[in-house]
Order: structure tokens, then C-alpha cells, then sequence
């Protein structure tokens, strides 16, 4: 008896002296933030940029010497269930709010959790509505899919790339689809005149009628709202049949250059909305660009730029509602939801934005254009 | 009038790649009395080979169509030999049940070893195209040489199965197994034999497929063969003529249908057509009509 009252009075000396650490510290407690994605896995890709995007953010705010960022970077390997322990993994390290996840489906599933639990997600690159749909707590940093296709439409009208458009789409695909029924309802508001429109499924080989249809329609421009290996068989089409007009196409296309074996000169000249290009020439992209490179080796893609500026808004976004690395995940995300939805704008990489109750953003669409096989800003 | 002949010599195009495909449905058919859904992936490896070889080897376009026939022809024997001759015996069903299974089998035994990504098959055939009507029809190399191989193929085979030794025991083998064996033909290496033409013309179909329509995945043989199937039950499965009607006929009922009802619909026309002609002729337009023996 004697033996247990003293350890439970040794315990209780820890967690006292224990307790005054904390207090003491949490002055310089830094400001917690999940990041998941997928590191390893098919959609690697994805999440090492968001990673490393997310890192270069790190490091130039904690060189400001304000409030510090921690960040807690657990890997999901695009799966919907491990993304759920990898939220519950960073909360348990102390995350405060979650820049990811980075691939849409397990961001549906995370989002959900996060909402009953009231965690603030901003999403860098998760573009499906449904991440947002009903959850006051997510938000977006990059463009939905079916705004993808009111801002081309009004890129190309701005830009004066063409007046008459054909589009080819995927009618079996709810991306594709959703873009497609945008696009024609912005198009109708830009004065673009869709000359013939034509679907294929996934199962599709035989583009020739599809092409053809643009061609005698007399499109000068052709709108691929699809993804980069059915584009690539249409940009072979339309070689075939010495038809060139512009080509169009939405973040699907990214990618297409990589495909193994693919001849680059089909690919000259197609216009793709991207939010981000390498190429830009302000300050702050070029020296992105250097401090991705010197970590990774390689060129940003646009969902280091998402990141990079998701990391950057959720800072800002702290800083004016007076979070810091001792505010509970709950406290936080009201006061976050609250910068989101007051008149909070972030000046990132890939545009200035503005977010509304629906977590999604609001921003300046952007083009990059292929020459000599890389992707290259367009100026006119 | 000039879209009508565009449109029409594309159906022919896509029409001859089903055709060769459909020979190799037929032939097995015909011969072993057994549908190999397998074909279809056995396309896709002889398409990936050649890939490789051109690719990654760096041989000229004709020794890595020779490397995927000896490959493709290697594989069918191997198929049928472990996955087909146990079950020689065995109802007809378990036999399909396992074509199912090989398909399964090859497709992602290739995702194992080529990926999921997309590869773009270099257009090694294309030596220029014929321009006609102030460019408005340009037919391509490509498009010439795969009607132009469908021909060739096509009467290859017939004078094959009608002229040679081997042709005449695969005639008897299909007209009556046990009859065959009775009169001193090997029906096992019969059998061997056919797949091993069957799976050889499917690489040929397989570069040629991909020639047209250049994207590589490891699912690339699984709709054409599906396609190919249908047109081979539209000619008549079992007859070589059959099966290149059928192919042609279905590529430009295909196109055309797109072309001028809806791209929608170009897959439901075709199968719709398909039912319109086996209510009809229940054996397809050349199958011979059987009669069931009481």
C-alpha cells in the first residue's frame, strides 16, 4: 500500500513538471499541419509533388521567423481506407488542420470524417464537387472539374483562340461529362459557336468519325475535355486527315507528354488549362521553381504549385484569425471557415483566389501551350 | 459524297482489323469447337512484343513482327497444351470458363510487367498517304496495308485448309473428332496447330491494330476481340470467308453508323444488326445450317 502511494505521487511530480513544459512552450509551439497524399503507389506522382510543394512553402514561411509551420506528412497510397488512418495518424501527432488529401477519392472519404469531427481541410488538388459538397469545413485550391470547362470556355473567347469550337467527350465519364456541360453553357455566354459536338466511350479505338465531324464542321478549334491516352489516339486522328486546328484540352491532358513512345510533334501547339506553368516568369515562380528543383531534382508540376499555395493560405489564413500552435483543431477550424468564407484572398502561384461557402475557389483561369515538347506559358 | 467515301474506306479500315482477328476466333471454332476468349489478349501480347523489340531493342518494323508471331505462336501452344487439352473432354462451359480465366491471366500478367500506362506504338508503316479530292480523302499507308495483309491472310488460309496435308486432317478433325482419330490423324497436334496459326495471325492483328489506333494498355486486345468475336458469329463462325465479311461488314456498319445516325450508338447499332441477322440466319451469313442428329 505504502509502495503504490508513493508511485502514484512519483507519477503525479512527472505529469506536473511534465504539464509546466508544456505551458512553458507553447509561446514557440508551431502551428501543426497534416499533409496526405499518395507517396507511394500509382498516384505517386501526385503526392511526392504535393509533398515537396508543401516542404518549399515550410521553409520559405519559417524563414519569415513569424509563426512556424510543423508539418506531419502521412502517406495514403491513393486509398480511401489508409487515407482515414493517416488523418487519424496526423491528429494523433497534434495536426491542427490538413492540407491534402491529394487525390480525389479518399479526399470524399477523409472530408467526411473531417466534418463530424470539425477538422479544417484545404485540399490542393482533390477537383471532384463532391470532396466539398455538403462539408463547411473543406475547401479547394484547385479549379472543380466542372468549372474547368466555364473557364476554358472564357479563355478562349478572351484570348480570341477560335469562334468555332467542336467538342469530342467522353459521355461514359462524369468528369468529362461535367466539364462538357459547363463548357457549353459558358461558351453559349462567350459568343463561341459549337459547330459539332461527338462522344466515344472508354472502350473506343476508331476516333476517325469524330475528327472527321470537327473537320467538315470547319471547327478551328477542337475542346478535349478528356484525359491524355483517348486525346493522344485523336491527335494521331486528325494527322492522318491533315487536320490541324487548335487543340484544347483541360488538367486531363497533362501527362501527355510522358506517355512512353509518343511522338511530341503531334502534340505541338495544344493549348491545356493548367493553373501553374514552370515556364512563368515572375519572381516568385522562378524561385519556386529553384527551390523545388534543388530538393527534388525535378520541374514542379501544377500540384506543387497547389500545395505550395495551400500551405501558404492556411498560414495566412491563421495569422489573421490569431491561431497558433496551441488552438485545439475545433477552435481552429471555425475561425478558419471563417477567413474562407469572409474577404480573405490569396495571391499564389497559381493565382489570386478567393474561396465561398461551398469551398471552392475563385480564381483566373490560366493556359500553357506545348512547343518543342515542353509546356510553355502562352502570352498574346 | 466525299465524306461518304471517307467514312466508307475508315469502315473498311477498322473492318479489316476485326476481319483478321475474326480469322482466328473462326479457325479455333471451326477446328476445336471451342471458343478461345483468350484471343483477344493474346493480341494485345503480340502488339506489346513487337513494342519491345522496335522500342526498346531497336529492330526494324518486319523482325519485330517476326519476333511477336514466334512469341504469340510459342504462347498459343503453351495455352492450349496447360489451360485447354486437359479439359478436351469436359463440358463446353468449363472450357469457355477457362478461356475467361487465360484472358484475365495474360491481361494482367502484362499490367505485371508493362504497367498501366499507356505506351504509344510508333508508326513504323506510315511511308506517306494518298490524297485525293484536293486532300479532302486521305487514305492512309496504314489503311492500305492492313486491307491489303487481310487479303493476303485470308487467301493463305483457304488454299491452306483446302490444299495441304495438314489443312485436310484440320477439315476432318472439325467434321468429326473422333472419326479423325480413327482414321490415324493426330488430333491433338491438330488442335496444337491451329492455335498456334490462330495466335500467330493474332500478332500480326495486333501490330496492325495498333498501327491504326497507336495506344498500348494492357486492356488494348479486350473490345477489338469482343468486336471480332461478333463479327465472326455475324459470318458464320467457323468459315474463313465468313469471318471476313462479317469483319468488314461490321467495320463499316460501325462507322457509318456514327457517322451519320450518332456516335452514341455506334456499338448498339452494331450488335443490334448482329440480331437482326441471327434471327434470320441463325448461323450467320455463310454457316452452314446444322442439323441436330437424333
Amino acid at each position: 500500500m505504502k509502495f503504490n502511494k508513493a508511485l502514484v505521487a512519483m507519477i503525479l511530480a512527472v505529469v506536473m513538471v511534465m504539464g509546466l513544459c508544456t505551458a512553458a512552450m507553447a509561446e514557440d509551439e508551431p502551428l501543426k499541419i497534416g499533409v496526405i497524399g499518395p507517396f507511394t503507389g500509382a498516384a505517386a506522382i501526385y503526392g511526392n509533388a504535393c509533398k515537396y510543394g508543401a516542404e518549399v512553402a515550410v521553409a520559405e514561411i519559417n524563414a519569415i521567423g513569424s509563426v512556424q509551420i510543423e508539418l506531419l506528412e502521412e502517406d495514403d497510397e491513393h486509398d480511401a481506407e489508409k487515407s482515414l488512418n493517416a488523418y487519424n495518424t496526423v491528429l494523433d501527432k497534434g495536426a491542427q488542420m490538413i492540407a491534402g488529401t491529394t487525390t480525389t477519392t479518399p479526399c470524399i472519404a477523409v472530408g467526411a470524417q473531417a466534418y463530424e469531427d470539425r477538422v479544417f481541410m484545404l485540399t490542393p488538388s482533390a477537383s471532384s464537387p463532391d470532396v466539398t459538397d455538403g462539408k463547411d469545413n473543406v475547401f479547394q485550391v484547385c479549379f472543380t472539374d466542372p468549372a474547368q470547362g466555364t473557364a476554358s470556355a472564357q479563355y478562349i473567347s478572351e484570348h480570341q483562340l477560335a469562334t468555332k469550337v467542336a467538342i469530342i467527350y467522353n459521355n461514359a465519364d462524369a468528369y468529362s461529362t461535367g466539364i462538357y456541360n459547363t463548357f457549353v453553357a459558358e461558351a453559349a455566354n462567350q459568343g463561341l459557336e459549337i459547330v459539332s459536338e461527338t462522344t466515344f466511350t472508354d472502350d473506343t479505338t476508331d476516333f476517325s468519325v469524330q475528327v472527321a465531324a470537327a473537320k467538315d464542321a470547319g471547327a478551328d478549334l477542337v475542346f478535349l475535355p478528356i484525359y491524355y491516352t483517348p486525346a493522344s489516339l485523336i491527335l494521331a486522328t486528325a494527322k492522318s486527315m491533315d487536320y490541324a486546328p487548335v487543340f484544347f484540352g483541360v488538367d486531363g491532358m497533362d501527362g501527355i507528354l510522358t506517355m512512353e513512345g509518343f511522338d511530341a510533334s503531334l502534340a505541338e501547339g495544344v493549348f491545356m488549362l493548367t493553373p501553374f506553368s514552370a515556364d512563368a516568369e515572375d519572381e516568385r515562380t522562378q524561385s519556386f521553381v529553384a527551390s523545388y528543383k534543388e530538393l527534388t531534382g525535378e520541374v514542379p508540376n501544377q500540384f506543387a504549385a497547389d500545395c505550395y499555395d495551400a500551405v501558404w493560405a492556411l498560414w495566412n489564413a491563421s495569422l489573421s484569425a490569431g491561431i497558433d500552435g496551441s488552438t485545439s483543431p475545433e477552435d481552429a477550424c471555425e475561425m478558419l471557415i471563417g477567413q474562407f468564407t469572409g474577404d480573405f484572398e490569396v495571391i499564389g502561384l497559381t493565382g489570386t483566389m478567393t474561396w465561398d461557402e461551398t469551398g471552392a475557389v475563385t480564381k483566373t483561369p490560366t493556359a500553357v501551350v506545348i512547343k518543342d515538347g515542353a509546356y510553355v506559358g502562352f502570352n498574346d | 459524297m466525299v465524306s461518304f467515301l471517307r467514312f466508307f474506306i475508315n469502315g473498311i479500315s477498322l473492318g479489316s482489323v476485326y476481319a483478321i482477328i475474326a480469322l482466328g476466333y473462326t479457325m479455333v471454332y471451326g477446328i476445336a469447337k471451342m471458343l478461345n476468349f483468350a484471343h483477344g489478349d493474346v493480341i494485345m501480347v503480340g502488339a506489346y512484343i513487337a513494342f519491345c523489340a522496335m522500342q526498346y531493342l531497336g529492330l526494324p518494323p518486319i523482325v519485330a513482327v517476326l519476333c511477336a508471331m514466334v512469341v504469340c505462336t510459342l504462347l498459343g501452344i503453351v495455352i492450349e497444351g496447360l489451360a485447354y487439352r486437359p479439359l478436351r473432354q469436359a463440358t463446353k462451359l468449363a472450357v469457355l470458363i477457362t478461356a475467361i480465366g487465360v484472358s484475365y491471366l495474360l491481361q494482367n500478367t502484362a499490367l505485371l510487367i508493362w504497367s498501366s500506362n499507356p505506351k504509344v506504338f510508333p508508326s513504323v508503316f506510315n511511308v506517306g498517304a494518298i490524297r485525293l479530292f484536293d486532300g479532302n480523302l486521305v487514305i492512309s499507308s496504314e489503311t492500305i496495308l492492313t486491307i491489303v495483309a487481310n487479303i493476303v491472310i485470308m487467301i493463305a488460309l483457304t488454299l491452306f485448309t483446302g490444299k495441304t496435308k495438314m489443312g485436310k486432317a484440320m477439315r476432318a478433325v472439325s467434321e468429326d473428332k473422333g472419326a479423325a482419330e480413327l482414321m490415324g490423324i493426330n488430333v491433338n497436334r491438330t488442335i496444337s496447330v491451329t492455335f498456334a496459326i490462330g495466335s500467330a495471325l493474332a500478332a500480326i492483328a495486333g501490330v496492325l491494330l495498333c498501327s491504326s489506333y497507336p495506344t498500348l494498355q494492357p486492356t488494348t486486345g479486350s473490345m477489338p476481340g469482343i468486336k471480332a468475336f461478333t463479327a465472326a458469329v455475324f459470318g458464320g463462325i467457323g468459315s474463313i470467308p465468313g469471318a471476313m465479311i462479317g469483319g468488314l461488314l461490321l467495320g463499316i456498319i460501325e462507322i457509318l453508323g456514327k457517322a451519320y445516325i450518332s456516335t452514341e450508338l455506334g456499338d448498339a447499332l452494331v450488335f443490334a444488326v448482329l440480331i437482326i441477322v441471327l434471327l434470320f440466319k441463325p448461323a450467320g451469313l455463310l454457316g452452314k445450317p446444322m442439323r441436330e442428329k437424333v
